[in-house]
Formats: structure tokens, sequence, C-alpha cells
């Protein structure tokens, strides 16, 4: 059943139990929110979202107003507008002005709202919390609870996405924290560190702890790709900056896993630009030539110091021309006296699609034998 | 998967998981079973040996003894046909080959299905009970049904389940195995198997060689290849002389490793193509650098059959190289010094790609389920999950819907058969093996991400508080575990995560490698070796 509103002049149908947040979506119409996430149960906490209502005294959260047929609603309503910069006068008072080195700077929606309605610094009168900064062991979460701005997103991502139900709010008012289980330690309180906490905190109170101080959101780049890990293929963006990743950020629009990751995906991604990585090619000095001069000169090098190079076994680095030369060579030499049964191909799980298939056409094309597998059964 | 994780998450009324430790393995797959079970109210039922994470939230939690799988499916499906559960209109449309599953579950009561799991029968009467009264249900496996001598056995008796109860070609329904690495999938679809081209298409197949020869200028094969388990056994008898392995570490992910590293050794002439040193490369006559994921375009095909985009960040370090580029390379000279001579008139024979998109093109045109899975509809946002045979099919995220592949779905009965090797009073415990939610399969990657070690420094082995007291081990000391092919020393984790009787380990950390203990008999089907029953015995080290 659908039922029909108005909203700022404009006719909207709308399925019948949605919210006045939802069906204002439907007509492309924008209210702003804080605690909201349409991923996560409303709870109308944040007071962001009122509206005002024809024959309502007060306004409304839209977000957890249920629409009513012939209802009519103002989003712009000077009421509205006003309670909502007063929200955001009262965040302000005991929110830290750190906006100068604030990790999310340029990507926290409480910013954003301020400077949308122009609410500026208060002068202030009150106290601020002096909470510690990064309190907790965990090393992917970061924690700065004076920037909490108590709207329990964090709250519900853990409870209701993940079930993990970490996070809660003990004592009220200003006094309001937000703790782990019985205010433990996080990984004391049934964490498994997946960050869905973080990607779903409106503002920098959560962050991912590994980039801290590495680059805000203006100054990387962003390259959509999908996990190298496990098979369920959430995607993701490689925040990159100056050629390194310095973080993993999870997306609304991922097909498979929206804002959603594990602790591998999220943070397992520094491997990439570990130092063991093989950056030139190897080749047993037994199956080159002129080695010695060649590492005199500086051509080649030896992988390992220790080694002398005079030991047939001891690996040398070389050229791509050579070393690729050298497996041709021997591969061809191979096959013309062995024939084709003699070669054994174990391609990769990790590698892409189009490389699995250029192995395989490699294997039998070029080797000539469909003795190709990769460890799917491992 | 037949079928998709949207469809499991948002229609399953029942969800059955046996042999997944999915918080672990699949974390976000884990994360979307119990937001299903609190939500929706979805019934949840595991059946595992250990005391995994996602048991904690199921309503029932069945634990039976590794290797075990079959007898409790068929009690399962005994307790269904005796309440006269089945779904007789799916079963008359749809299959063949009931009776002769009739006659085999028969003789699967829940008490003699209890005697052999060690499951009580009542929760196997109250676990059909539940599957039957809340459908449509989906069955989610993962390794833990695939590595034992009879995986294709236990695959065929979660298929017989499912049909049973009707729950097949429906939206949360179906059979759903994991796939553990990213792309596995992929790998498996485009031709990284021994019997079949790109697609499943049989080298065997008179009609499908000959397609693959016109496209490709050359003369094929029509003789299947060996699996990677019989091409070491090749390699040690001295057959196979070169062996080229690609982002694979067989050093630490292969059963019996004493026997893999003889295999190794003998291999006259070892290519590697990996990221880092890895046990493998170690004894690599000529190694290859590799780029990583973030190096280099193209798809990775995930568990759900979704074809998704890999994109190129940063260049590789140093003089890295993706294995598209070197693998090319490699064939271009093999084919300029005459050791192969594909037609020049082939549509498909050469090696000059200009990108990943050229590659996939050249898939597209030769394998059928691939067909229309284009670069520019990934590009436009298209969610494309194989079979996709033209460019203007939507694709399939469920598969199955009106009628199987092979036109009738058709009962395989199986039956129970123990383990290969089991405990005996020289080995008198179990062991099993699997991943930790830190890690990852041969741990090259995990275990050089910072945070993770941190997490999970080295390989812990868990021993049941009982089984510790009898050896004189305490948590956090370090034990021996003996199989007949090999020892480890690890740091014991005393739990009642297992059972009396069990140990587990993983094979993460090459030093504790439970691959050195493991059995490399192997179900004589699928060439899977069974990592997840083996005998073993532990003593302080
Ligand atoms: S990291 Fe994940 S499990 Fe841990 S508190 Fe945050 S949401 Fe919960
Ligand atoms: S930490 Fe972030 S998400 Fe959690 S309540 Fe505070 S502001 Fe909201
Ligand atoms: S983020 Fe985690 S669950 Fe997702 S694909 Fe990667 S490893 Fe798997």
């Amino acid at each position: 059943m659908n039922v029909t509103l108005t909203i700022n002049g404009k006719e909207v149908v709308a399925p019948e139990g949605s919210t006045i947040l939802e069906a204002a979506g439907l007509a492309d119409i924008k209210i702003p929110t804080l605690c909201h996430h349409p991923d996560l149960t409303n709870v109308g906490a944040c007071r962001m979202c009122v509206v005002s209502v024809e024959k309502a005294r007060t306004v409304q959260t839209a977000c957890t107003t249920p629409v009513a047929e012939g209802m009519v609603v103002n989003t712009e309503s000077e009421a509205a507008r006003e309670t909502r910069k007063f929200v955001l006068e009262m965040l302000l008072t005991d929110h830290p002005n750190e906006c100068m080195t604030c990790e999310v700077n340029g990507e926290c929606q409480l910013q954003d709202l301020a400077y949308d309605y122009g609410v500026t610094w208060p002068e202030h009168s009150g106290v601020l919390h002096a909470y510690d900064i990064d309190p907790d062991p965990n090393p992917f979460v970061f924690i700065d609870r004076n920037k909490c701005i108590v709207c329990g997103r964090c709250v519900r991502a853990c409870g209701e996405i993940q079930n993990r139900d970490v996070w809660t709010f003990a004592q009220r008012g200003f006094k309001t924290r937000l703790v782990a289980g019985a205010d433990q330690f996080m990984l004391d309180a049934n964490c498994e560190s997946c960050g869905q906490c973080v990607a779903y905190c409106p503002v920098g109170a959560l962050f991912d702890k590994m980039s801290l101080g590495l680059g805000r959101p203006n100054q990387v780049t962003k390259v959509r790709t999908t996990c190298s890990y496990c098979g369920v293929g959430c995607t993701f963006d490689l925040n990159v900056r100056d050629g390194k990743i310095v973080r993993v950020s999870s997306a609304e629009d991922s097909a498979v896993n929206g804002l959603s990751l594990c602790v591998k995906g999220r943070y397992g991604y520094d491997y990439v630009h570990h130092p063991d990585r093989l950056t030139r090619p190897l080749v047993r000095a037994k199956w080159l030539a002129n080695v010695e001069s060649k590492v005199e000169t500086g051509q080649w090098r030896a992988y390992d110091p220790d080694r002398p190079i005079s030991d047939s076994e001891s690996l040398v680095e070389t050229d791509w021309d050579t070393a690729l030369d050298v497996v041709a060579s021997k591969f061809t030499e191979v096959k013309e006296t062995y024939g084709n049964d003699a070669f054994a191909v174990l391609a990769s799980a990790k590698c892409t699609n189009e490389e699995n298939y250029l192995f395989n056409k490699f294997t039998r094309q070029v080797l000539g034998t469909n003795t190709i597998d990769h460890c799917a059964r491992l | 998967m037949t079928n998709s994780i949207e469809d499991i998450a948002q229609d399953s009324q029942c969800i059955f998981i046996i042999g997944s430790n999915t918080t672990e393995q699949h974390p976000v797959i884990g994360a979307r079973v119990r937001a299903a079970k609190r939500h929706r109210g979805a019934k949840l039922v595991v059946a595992d040996p250990r005391r995994i994470d996602i048991a904690d939230y199921a309503d029932l939690h069945l634990r039976h003894q590794p290797g075990t799988d079959i007898a409790l499916l068929n009690g399962l499906m005994h307790v269904i046909l005796r309440e006269r559960w089945q779904d007789d209109e799916f079963i008359a449309g749809r299959t063949e080959g009931l009776e002769e599953l009739k006659a085999v579950v028969a003789r699967y009561s829940p008490q003699v299905a209890s005697e052999i799991t060690g499951v009580p029968a009542e929760d196997i009467e109250e676990a059909a009970r539940m599957m039957a009264e809340n459908r449509p249900g989906s069955l989610l496996y993962a390794m833990g049904i695939t590595q034992h001598t009879v995986g294709v056995a236990n695959v065929m008796s979660c298929a017989n389940l499912q049909m049973l109860l009707g729950n097949m070609g429906v939206a949360g329904g179906g059979v759903n195995p994991l796939r553990g690495q990213n792309n596995v999938q992929g790998a498996c679809d485009l031709g990284g198997l021994p019997n079949v081209y790109p697609g499943y298409q049989a080298v065997t197949d008179a009609t499908i060689r000959e397609k693959f020869e016109s496209a490709w200028g050359v003369t094929l094969s029509d003789q299947a290849g060996l699996t990677v388990t019989e091409m070491l056994g090749a390699a040690e008898e001295g057959q196979v002389r070169c062996l080229y392995v690609i982002g694979e570490d067989p050093m630490v992910s292969d059963p019996d490793l004493n026997h893999v590293r003889h295999a190794l050794q003998k291999t006259e002439f070892l290519v590697v193509q990996d990221l880092f040193f890895t046990e493998t490369v170690q004894f690599g006559d000529v190694i290859f650098p590799a780029a990583s994921f973030a190096e280099k375009e193209g798809t990775f095909t995930n568990t759900e059959r979704r074809v998704q985009r890999v994109r190129k960040a940063f260049d590789p370090p140093g003089e890295a190289a993706d294995d598209a580029w070197i693998i090319a390379e490699v064939a271009k000279r093999m084919i300029a010094q005459g050791a192969a001579g594909p037609s020049k008139a082939a549509l498909h024979a050469g090696w000059d790609y200009g990108s990943a998109a050229d590659v996939m093109a050249e898939v597209n045109a030769l394998t059928p389920i691939y067909a229309g899975i284009t670069y520019q509809r990934l590009e436009e946002g298209a969610q494309l999950q194989w079979p996709v045979p033209s460019e203007d099919h939507p694709g399939t995220p469920i598969l199955h819907v009106d009628k199987f592949s092979r036109g009738l779905g058709r009962f395989a009965a199986v039956e129970h058969e123990p383990p290969d090797e089991l405990p005996d009073d020289e080995y008198p415990l179990m062991l099993t093996t699997g991943r930790v939610l830190y890690h990852w399969h041969g741990g090259e990657m995990t275990r050089r991400a910072r945070n993770l070690v941190a997490m999970y420094p080295e390989g812990l082995v868990e021993i049941h508080p009982y089984d510790a007291q009898q050896a004189g081990i305490s948590d956090g000391q370090l034990m021996k575990v003996a199989s007949r092919r090999g020892e480890i020393v690890a740091k014991a984790e005393v739990t009642d995560r297992v059972e009396p009787g069990l140990i587990f380990a993983t094979f993460h950390f090459p030093e504790s490698a439970a691959n050195f203990l493991t059995n490399p008999a192997l179900d004589p089907q699928a060439k899977i070796p069974e990592f997840k029953v083996c005998a073993v015995r532990v003593e302080a080290a």
C-alpha cells in the first residue's frame, strides 16, 4: 500500500510504513542527518533531521516519523532550520577545535553541516572533555572520545551488522561516554577488528590507527579494487598517496559488502610495501655465463652477499632479458629432448582471471601439455 | 555457489553451515549470516567438530567427529524421509534416484548416525525438523567438506539434502561452497585445471579441442594433465623435469611437506614467480619478481561467480612485473626459438596484448560462460555473475532455477566411509587443520602485514585440557606434534574449542606448518588431500 503526502509543496507517493526521511529520498529532497545511516536502525537521537509537519505541535524527526496519507511536510521551515542550528551549536560547544589537524577533515559530516548552516565555533564558556587520546591497545582502531558526538552509529554498526555488540554508552548527559564491553579493551569485549565502527563513524572519533598522519581525504587518490584475500570478493578503495597505500576505505556502493570489510581486507594491506618484496629477477649461477665479470661490472648482483658467486647454486640478480632467456632456452631444450610431458605448471588462485587465462594458454599452446593446476583443492 | 550472498542473507529461513569456519574464513559472509538470525529470526544450524565462533550464534551446534559428514547428513535425511518432510513436488518434477537414496539412508537412523558421529540422536532429530520447518534453507560449506578422501561424496550428500528439501533453484536456498582464496573461482573458470579449457570445456572433447586448436593455431594434447599432487609425484620420479610455479607456495600449502621438499629438490628446473622469497622460492632455479594486486589491472571472480575489477594503483617495486607480461615474454621467446609454431593465421595465436581488457576479449570469444563479461560492461558498473552467455545477458545470480545443468538432479546415495588414517595406539589423537581470522592460507602475505602479525604472531595448536593434562602440557608451552610423516613444534593453546582426542593446527607459519603432519591420501575423483583428518601424538617439547 502506498500513501500520498506533500513535501516542500511536491506530491510524493511512498510505501506505507516508510519514514518521512525515506519518502523525501524518493523525491530527491535531501534532509540533513547525523545519527542516521540507511544500513542501521533509526533512533532519532541527534535531531538533525527535524522537519515541520502540518498540525504537529513541534518539529518531528524525519528518520523516525512514519508517513501518513495527506501529510504535509516542510523540511526547510524556519523552526526546522533553527533546531538544526541549535543542535550543531550544542555539538560544537564540547567538540575540540581541531579540524586543522583532524584525520577526517573534508570527509566529516559534522564539519559539512556546520558549514551548511553557518555555525561557527562558540566562544567557550563551558567545559571541554579531556579524555585520553588513543587509549585502546587494539592495533587497528584509534579512539578520540573528545570528538565523539554520541550519535551511536558505531554502537549500532557493531551490533546490527557485526553482531559483536562491543560498544555501549556509559553514564548520561555531558558525561555520556562510549565504552567497549564493561569498560574493557575492545579485544576483551568480543571485538574482531573489522573496523565497521570506524567506517560508520560520521566524525573523527574513531579512525583507522594504521593511517594516522598519512594523508587526509583530499590528499589521497582512491582506487576501487577487489580484496586480495578470501573469496567473498569485497571491493574497497585503496587510498593512495605518493605511490603507497595509506588506508583502505570501504564504500557504500560496493555490491558485495557495502561498508563492511574484515580485518584482513581493511588492515592487511601493508604486505604490498614490505621490504621483503622481490624486486629483480633471480637466477642460480649455474644457469648463467660470465657471472663473475657481470657482477664485477655491476650489471648483476649477488642476491645473498654472504654466498660466493663462484658457488654454482648461489642466486644472482640479473636483468629481465637474461632471466627470461634462461627460462625460454631451458624450456625449449627440454621440450625438444623429453617432450611435452616433462612440464608442469602450477597456476594461481591469487592471480587475475586474465593471467590465469594466459597461464592456461601458455601451458597448452606453447608447452603442449594439459598439466596445469592450482591449489583449489588445498 | 549456486546462490548469492544477498539472497542467502535476505531470504534463507534456515542456514546450515557444515565444514566452514565462516567467521574466520569468510568474515563478511559470517557477519551477514549472524545478521540474518538477529534481524529476521532465520534459524542457524552449525555442524563442526570444533566450537568455532559461528557455533556460538547457532540455534544448534552439531559437534560431529571429523570425517563423519556423510553419516550426519544421511541421518538428517533419514529423519526427513521418516517424517515425510521431503518436498514431493520438487522431487517428482526435478530429480531422479530417490528410491536408491531411500534405501541407503534407511540404514542411518538417528541412533546409528549418532554412534558414528558422536552427535546426540535428539540433536539430529531437532536439526532435521528445523530444516524442514524453515524453508527455503541454504547450505554453506567449505574445505571441511571437501578436504577428505570422501570429499566428492560429501558434496553429493549435501546436494542430496538440499534436493530432498526442495531447496534448489530458489532465492535463499542452494548448495554453496565458500571458495577460500580470492580468485580460486576464477583460476578454475579460466583453465587453471588439467582436464578443462576455460569455462569447464573438456580437453578430451574433440569438438571443443578443435575450437581451441583453430583459435590458438596449434595441435593440442587430447590427454588430461596431472593434478597438483600428481605433478609433484611425477617430479619426484623424474618424469616432470620443469616445474613452473606461479604465485603458489606448495612448500607450505600441500600435504606431507617432507615429501614436497623432496620433489622440489629433485626437479631439474624450477621456475617460481612470486612477491616474496617463499618457502618454495628457496628451491627455484629462476625466480621472477611479480606484481601484487594493487599493481595491475584485471578481474577476480568471487565465490558467488561475480566478476569484479582489480585496478592498478601504482607501479610494482623495483623491476617486479605483472604476471601477464612475464608469461607473454616467455611464450614469445619460446615461439621465436621454435619450441612451438602457432599458425599466424589463427585469430588468437599471438601474445601481443595491449591490456588486460584485450585478454578478456579473447576469453569472451572462447568461453561461453564468460562471453558477455566485457570490460566495458564492468566499467559501466554492471554486476555480472556467470554464466553470462552474451553481451545483453544480465548474468545468473541463482543457478539451477528451472532445471539442473544435466536435466534432472540425481540423488547419488553415498555411504559413510571412515577417513584414511584414524588414531591408534601409536598415534592416539586426531589432527584437523584450518585457518585463523588474522591469517590467510600459507601466510605469505599476512605474515608480512604488521598488525595481523601483532594479533597472531605464531602458529598455535589447540588441544583440549584433558589431553593437555595427560601429556603434561600447559597453556602456552611448546609441544611437539608428530604424525607418521613428520613433526612440528608449536605452542599449545589449551582450550575446549576442541573436544578430547582432537587437536587443531594451522598452516600459516612455515615453522609450525600442519602440513608436515597431514596425510596426502586423496579423494579418488577430485584428488583433494585429506587435510581434515590424520593421526598424531603429542608430547611436551
Ligand atoms: S572493530 Fe568491528 S567488532 Fe570491533 S568494535 Fe568495531 S565494529 Fe565491533
Ligand atoms: S564514536 Fe563516532 S560513531 Fe560512535 S558515537 Fe561517537 S561519533 Fe558516533
Ligand atoms: S575483506 Fe575480508 S571478507 Fe572481504 S574479501 Fe577480503 S578477506 Fe574476504
